[in-house]
Parts: C-alpha cells; structure tokens; sequence
C-alpha cells in the first residue's frame, strides 16, 4: 500500500485501527452537537442535541427520511454548512480536536487528508471540463504533496485500485465519457488519494442503479476494510443499511431516537419510528398475483419504437441515434397493474411518453378503445386523452406553483367543457377521495410536503376519469414511510374506480409489492414480461435475475424468511 | 406578499432607491400645483444663480425660465415616457419570445432572426432616425424607444419559456386537454412574471436615458420640456452657468440609479436562490 506520504503527513497521532479492532477507538465523537436553521424555518434546529461516536474500522450509518437533518451533521463535520445555518452548540472531537472551533484554513488542511467525502451526484461532484487524472493529482496538489508525475501515477493507482476498467484510459478520459457508477468510482479514489482516517459518504448510490449501486457499495465496504477507515454513511434506505452497516443511528427531526449494531436495530427495533420506518419498505414478497390478466384489454400496444436523433447538424459530424423504444408489445388488462423496470436509459420512461402522446412514436399502434392513440392528432388525440392520464416523478414540478389547487385539478375538466362550477365541487370531492382536506382547494402547491402535493397530482390524473393512469416514477421521490401511503392509495383508488395502471418504476420493491405483471426492460427492449410471481421468484432471464439479485437488504430478507 | 416585502426591504440600497422614485413620483405628480406657471414662461431675468431669490431657489436659465419649475416638470415627461414605452415593448416582446420559445422550430428561428435584425442596428442611432422620420412629439418619441428595446424582453421571455414548457405541470397541461394558448397564458407566463418585473424596472430607466439623449440632440417634444432638453439648452453656457447643465443631469442620475436599486431588490426579492448578497 503506498501510503508513505500520507502516513508521514499525519503523523503517529492516530492508534493503528487494524489493532484496536477488538476493543473500537472513536474517532470522532459528537457531542450534543445544535445547528440552528433561520429564522421562519419549520423548526429552530436542523439538529438538535445528537451524539455519537464514529469508531475505527467500522461503518456508521446514518438513516432518517428528507429533513431528518442527517446531511447536516455531516456538512457540520467538514465546515461546510449553508451561509444561514451554523452550529450554535456541542463538539465534534475529533483527535482531539474540536472541529467547530477550527478557522478555515485549519479546516482546509484538514479536508481531504484527514476526513473526506463523496457526495450523492457524482456528476456535479467533478469538474466536466478536467481530465479525470488531473482531478486526482489536483487533490495532491491542493495539499502540496508529490511530483506532477508521482501525482499522475498515484491516479492511475487509484483508479485501479476502485475497480475501474482501463485505468490508464479512463485516466485520460473526461468525466461525461464516464458512466454514472464508473465517475461515483472516480469521486471514492478522489476521496481516497489522501488516506483519510474519516470517510464521509451522503447518500453515494442514490442516484445510482440498483445493479450499481450494490457494486459501489461492495467497493466501499470492500475498501473501507482494507484501509481501516471510519465510514459515516448517510442513507434513506433500509436496504442499503443492511447491506452494508456496522452500527445504525436513526435520526428524526434533528435527534437520534434510536442507536445500535446493525442487527439489532433492524431485527429488534425499540423506537416506534425505527419501526415505523422499517414496515414502511415495501417487502420482496409478491401480492396474490393471480388477478385474471386475459381480461378484455384496456391497452393494447403493437410494435412501438422510438428514437431520438442528435447532432448531425449543418457542419456535419455523425448523427447520433439513439434507439429508446425497440419493437416493444404488450397488453394492459383491464383493472391490471402492469409494472414497467429497467434501469436509467431503459426506455422505460420512453415508453410512457409514447403511450399519452408527450413524444410520438415513431412506429407502431397504440390501441385504446379501437382507436390507434399513436396516429391521432388534433381534436381527436384531445378526447382520446381524456382516458389515458399520467401520474409524475417530482411532486414539486409537477404542479404549477402559481396555481391554486383547485384550479389545478378542475383545469381538465373545464377545457373539456365542464361547467366551472361544477368542476371546482367535483375537485374538492377528488381531493377528499385521496385523502387530504377539501378546503385545499384554496391553497398553493408550496402550502403542502411531498406526499401530499403527490396526492393532489393523482387527483389531477384522475379529475377526467380516466380509464388508464400511467404512473411514471410516482413515489420515486417520496421518503418511504410516504411512498407506502401513496402506494396504498393507487392500489385502492385502483380497485375502487376500475383502473388500469400502468406503473414505471426503477425500484423492484416497489414493483414488487404494487405490480400483477412486470415487464423487464433493458436498452430498449422488452426483455422478460410475466406475472411478479414469476419474475422475482422465477425469473427466466439474466437480466432479470442480475437485476433482482442487486436489491439491496434482499440476502438479509432471504436469510429472515427462511 | 409579506415574505416579499421582508426580502426587498432586506436590501438597503433598494429602500433608498425605492424612497427616491417615490419623490420624484410625488414632484411629478404635483408638478402643476407647485408650479402653476408653465415652466417655459420666462419669470426673471437670465443666468440668475441658484438661492439668490427665494421664490426662484435653482435660479434661471439663459432665457429667464424657472429652472425648478422646468425639473418638476422634465420628471412628469421622464416618467411618462419611460413607463409607457417600457409597457409597449413588453407588449411586443413577451408575445414574441413566448410564441418562439413554446413552439421552436421554424416560428423560433424565423422570430429571433427578425429580433436579431433588430439587436444589430445600434439601439440609439435607429431611435434618432425614427424619430426623425415621424416628427418629434411624445407618441413618437415612446414608439421610437419601444421599438428599440423590445428585443432583449423576447429574449428573456424566450429563454425562461423554453426551460419551463419541459416541466411536469406543462405536460400535465397538455395531457389535460387544455389549448394551447391557455397553457402559455396561464401556466407558462405566470411563472416568467419575476425575471420580466426586474428587467422591465431596470428598462424603464433606460427609457428615461434614451429619452435624455434624444432631447439633448433637440429631438424632444417641443411642448414638453424634459431634462434632457435642459442640458442641452444649457450646453452652450456651460462655462457661465454650469449649474443649468448641472441640475437636470443630477435629475436623471438619481432617476436611474433609483431605478436600477429599485431592480436589483426586485431581483433579490423575486428570486431569493440567485441574491448575490447571499445573507
């Protein structure tokens, strides 16, 4: 291991953590650490009275929904708090040392070479106009350590040593070349070069797939053991704390309710919000799936294709095409939740846009009550939508933030000739049918949280009645105590109105727990469709097995249910 | 509403801007009941020196007018103007940049080449030939300004409905059946409403300056008398009386600055995220 520099560098301050494995030394503790947010926050502390501990050679995680304050005591740790939020109490010790206390350039010294972090967007983490090698050495040099070349050489080290294929000429290539799991590789060797004592990663593999995602979290574990590095991993994600967590802290509104080795804490939660949390993540096991799928189909898709074209422009240069949609068929039953996977670039996506019309195929039919959705135009194709309605990702995009919410709701309806009046009483009913208060009727989207701006947008999606919803990535951006309410809530407003789903999703959970029929996309094409039954229990292609295998928590479920 | 007025007021140079617009707002407003003499009527005898006379405090010019007079009324034609015209090129710039933003493709290409048509031509030079071609007065004078500061307001327009006609509520818009025109008007150009407010704040003092050029050059409404005239009537005896060119520039220099203030605490209170100031 060459490490000389930076052993050198730090000195003989540190305990050999290979040594102390038996009985663990905390690296850094926290100590009733308080960060105040401004004023006219929803609360006074981002954090509020936390300690723990982060011992030598293990894996901290971090778990707590949106706004639970866990990126915050973070951010505390490296100085890099948000202008309006500073710490107003408590200690970070950390070798001794209060890092509240430290001035800038003490923190600089220390960033990097002592504690570093990668962050969740690997993209936005590196510079897109440097090469990946000068990125690397940049961090030498920012600390004055070794030669240009020494520094190039070390990269290339690193980029061997975190797994990526072709080092010397992923060395030389430009972080857009790279693909989202290769450049979260390069961030870790970034974070690596210096041989930190203290690994801080925020939610590393949330922007990642899920076949990704378990490699980048193998790699992280894999390497925290061989350099005996103290990992402080943040994560929403139950699953992936049972992947890869020594000890758990859960943290909720600022405060840790509950603290303890990673079994205990998922076998034998105390806290009632640990708990709360753990039943709210959709569960491997499929639902009776026996639901009657050769019902007369409310959808019938032949043959669609889609493909984008770039470039190619008046000077020239080859015309990139990119095939999203390859040839794909299926149908959608009637009262039938049929779930579309895949991972980013599948064409999942793709294919939902193609279905209401957003993006026009470029070939094949989209048959809706006899009629081909995919060759309608003009005053045709608004009708026809009227039955076909979409349900989308980002609840805080979705809705006109200038709009109030019974507006929103009654547009449809009033641009398909719907009285006003009558339209606004029909939004409040809707509102109440998925659960939240009618008088919401007068309110802005930025009045209510995630889930229930996700509420409003289904109430949206159904104000035209609608035979068929397309769910694109609806609770993608829910924390999952939400994402298990709005589930429940489709599932029901499903049963309850006759409605056909459509339900694209990268997250296997969700489709398991959701879904009567799957469909396994890859690069376009359609690669597996069966019941969910068949496709988690049974799964007939590798792609499909590679992808169920990747679930994060799955080996601890297995082992449970046995 | 109240969150606004917390941010606005948090920028001190915009209150003080703010406090300034609205004197000269007051000034012009009551112009006529200050001074109910017209303010080309001449009152004393030339050249006389600011607080000499207490009923003339800035003195008179070189024809014996009432140089305070003439300020309180040159606001009236500043304002007029710089509003009216800002409100015309608005009305031909936000159709244009949303038509050419929602619906790309040839309409875009076809509108931003006739908005570059007009960014080429130097923006002064094409108002002095305007105005010179229609007669000098003040609908001339509006028209000439509006048409040469339209383009950036298509621009800007263009550009923020571009990135918002991808969003998910546009789309859902659109999947809901609604027209066309509906969702420009009514999803779209809502949500563009900021960046047009600071941008129309800081084009109508560029207005009240284009104007100040124009009747410096004596391409002014002759019945109107407007700071920029003032200066340059008093051009020639700047070395008698530096005060006459003097004091309408100091008019115009607070108008503007106040305006621009004005703008850069709209800008900070309208999109809080890009405040340069930060706390």
């Amino acid at each position: 291991m060459p490490s000389t520099h930076a052993s050198a560098a730090r000195g003989n301050k540190m305990t050999d953590p290979v040594s102390s494995a038996s009985a663990p030394t905390p690296v850094v503790t926290i100590t009733d650490l308080q960060i105040s947010l401004p004023e006219g926050a929803d609360r006074p502390y981002a954090v509020d009275g936390i300690s723990f501990h982060l011992n030598a050679g293990e894996i901290l995680c971090i778990v707590g929904e949106s706004g639970s304050g866990k990126s915050m005591s973070a951010n505390a740790m490296m100085g890099l708090l948000p202008d309006l939020v500073s710490p107003t109490g408590g200690s970070i010790l950390f070798d001794g040392i209060d890092l509240l206390t430290l001035s800038e350039t003490q923190l600089l010294d220390l960033r990097g070479k002592r504690v570093a972090m990668i962050f969740q967007e690997p993209m936005s983490a590196l510079n897109p106009l440097m090469r990946i090698d000068d990125q690397i050495a940049e961090v030498y040099e920012a600390h004055g350590l070794l030669t240009p070349s020494e520094r190039k050489k070390r990269a290339i080290e690193l980029l061997t040593e975190v797994g990526i294929p072709e080092p010397e000429k992923a060395a030389r290539a430009y972080p857009f070349q790279l693909s989202g799991g290769q450049r979260q590789r390069v961030v870790i060797a970034m974070a690596l070069a210096l041989e930190p004592d203290v690994l801080i990663a925020d939610e590393p593999t949330t922007a990642l797939d899920v076949t990704t995602q378990a490699q980048i979290l193998h790699l992280i574990a894999d390497l925290q053991k061989r350099h005996g590095m103290a990992v402080m991993f943040i994560t929403h994600d139950f699953g992936v704390v049972a992947e890869i967590a020594d000890r758990v802290a859960v943290m909720q509104f600022g405060k840790i309710v509950e603290e303890g080795t990673a079994k205990e804490v998922l076998d034998h939660p105390t806290h009632d919000y640990t708990r709360k949390l753990i039943a709210a993540i959709p569960t491997l096991h499929t639902g009776d799936a026996s639901a009657p799928i050769e019902t007369a189909p409310a959808l019938e898709v032949i043959g669609l294709t889609k493909s984008y074209r770039s470039g190619g422009g008046f000077f020239g240069g080859p015309e990139r095409i990119v095939h999203a949609v390859k040839d794909i068929s299926f149908k959608l039953g009637t009262g039938e939740t049929l779930g579309v996977v895949g991972e980013s670039g599948s064409g999942k996506s793709s294919v939902g846009r193609c279905l209401v019309r957003l993006q026009n195929p470029d070939a094949g039919s989209v048959l809706l009550d006899g009629e081909d959705m995919a060759h309608l135009s003009g005053e045709k194709l608004r009708t026809a939508r009227k039955s076909i309605q979409m349900i989308f990702q980002d609840p805080f995009a979705s809705l006109n933030p200038r709009s109030k919410v019974g507006r929103i709701i009654a547009e449809g309806p009033i641009a398909h000739g719907t009285p006003s009046k009558q339209a606004y009483a029909r939004a409040a009913e809707l509102l109440e049918l998925v659960g939240l208060d009618p008088s919401a009727i007068d309110r802005y989207p930025h009045e209510f949280s995630g889930g229930q701006r996700q509420r409003i947008g289904i109430a949206r999606a159904l104000a035209l009645e609608p035979k068929i919803i397309i769910a694109d990535e609806a609770v993608s951006a829910l924390d999952v105590s939400i994402q298990a309410q709005v589930l429940d809530l489709l599932d029901d407003l499903k049963k309850k109105l006759n409605l056909s789903l459509v339900f694209i999703t990268h997250d296997l959970r969700v489709a398991a727990q959701i879904c009567d029929r799957i469909a396994v996309m890859q690069r376009g094409e359609l690669v597996e469709l069966g019941t969910a039954d068949e496709i988690f229990n049974a799964p007939k292609q590798d792609y499909t097995r590679s992808l169920i295998e990747a679930i994060p928590g799955r080996q601890r479920e297995l082992e449970a249910a046995s | 509403m109240k969150d606004f007025w917390q941010r606005f007021r948090r920028n001190r140079g915009a209150v003080i801007g703010l406090v300034l617009l609205l004197a000269v707002i007051l000034i012009a407003l009551f112009a006529p009941l200050l001074f109910p003499q017209s303010p080309w009527k001449m009152v004393q005898r030339p050249f006389l020196p600011p607080f000499d006379m207490g009923q003339y405090p800035l003195g008179t010019d070189a024809l014996g007018r009432n140089v305070i007079a003439g300020l309180a009324y040159g606001a009236q034609v500043s304002l007029l103007i710089g509003l009216v015209s800002t409100v015309v090129s608005l009305a031909i710039g936000i159709p244009l940049g949303a038509f050419a933003g929602y619906f790309g493709g040839w309409i875009d290409d076809s509108l931003m080449r006739f908005t570059e048509f007009f960014q080429t031509v130097p923006s002064f030079a094409l108002a002095i030939v305007l105005v010179a071609i229609f007669e000098p007065s003040v609908m001339s004078i509006i028209a000439a300004i509006a048409i040469v500061s339209w383009p950036p307001v298509a621009r800007l327009v263009r550009g923020e409905v571009l990135s918002l006609r991808s969003r998910e509520y546009v789309e859902a818009a659109v999947l809901s059946g609604q027209k066309t025109s509906t969702i420009i008007w009514r999803q779209i150009l809502p949500n563009t409403l900021s960046p047009i407010i600071v941008l129309a704040s800081l084009m109508v003092a560029t207005a009240i300056l284009l104007e100040s050029s124009l009747s410096f050059l004596g391409l002014g409404d002759p019945n109107m008398m407007s700071w920029g005239y003032m200066i340059g009537a008093a051009r020639t005896v700047i070395r008698q009386a530096w005060w006459l060119s003097f004091l309408p520039g100091l008019a115009i220099v607070l108008t503007v600055l106040s305006l621009n203030l004005i703008g850069e605490g709209l800008n900070d209170a309208l999109n809080p995220r890009l405040s340069r100031k930060g706390k």
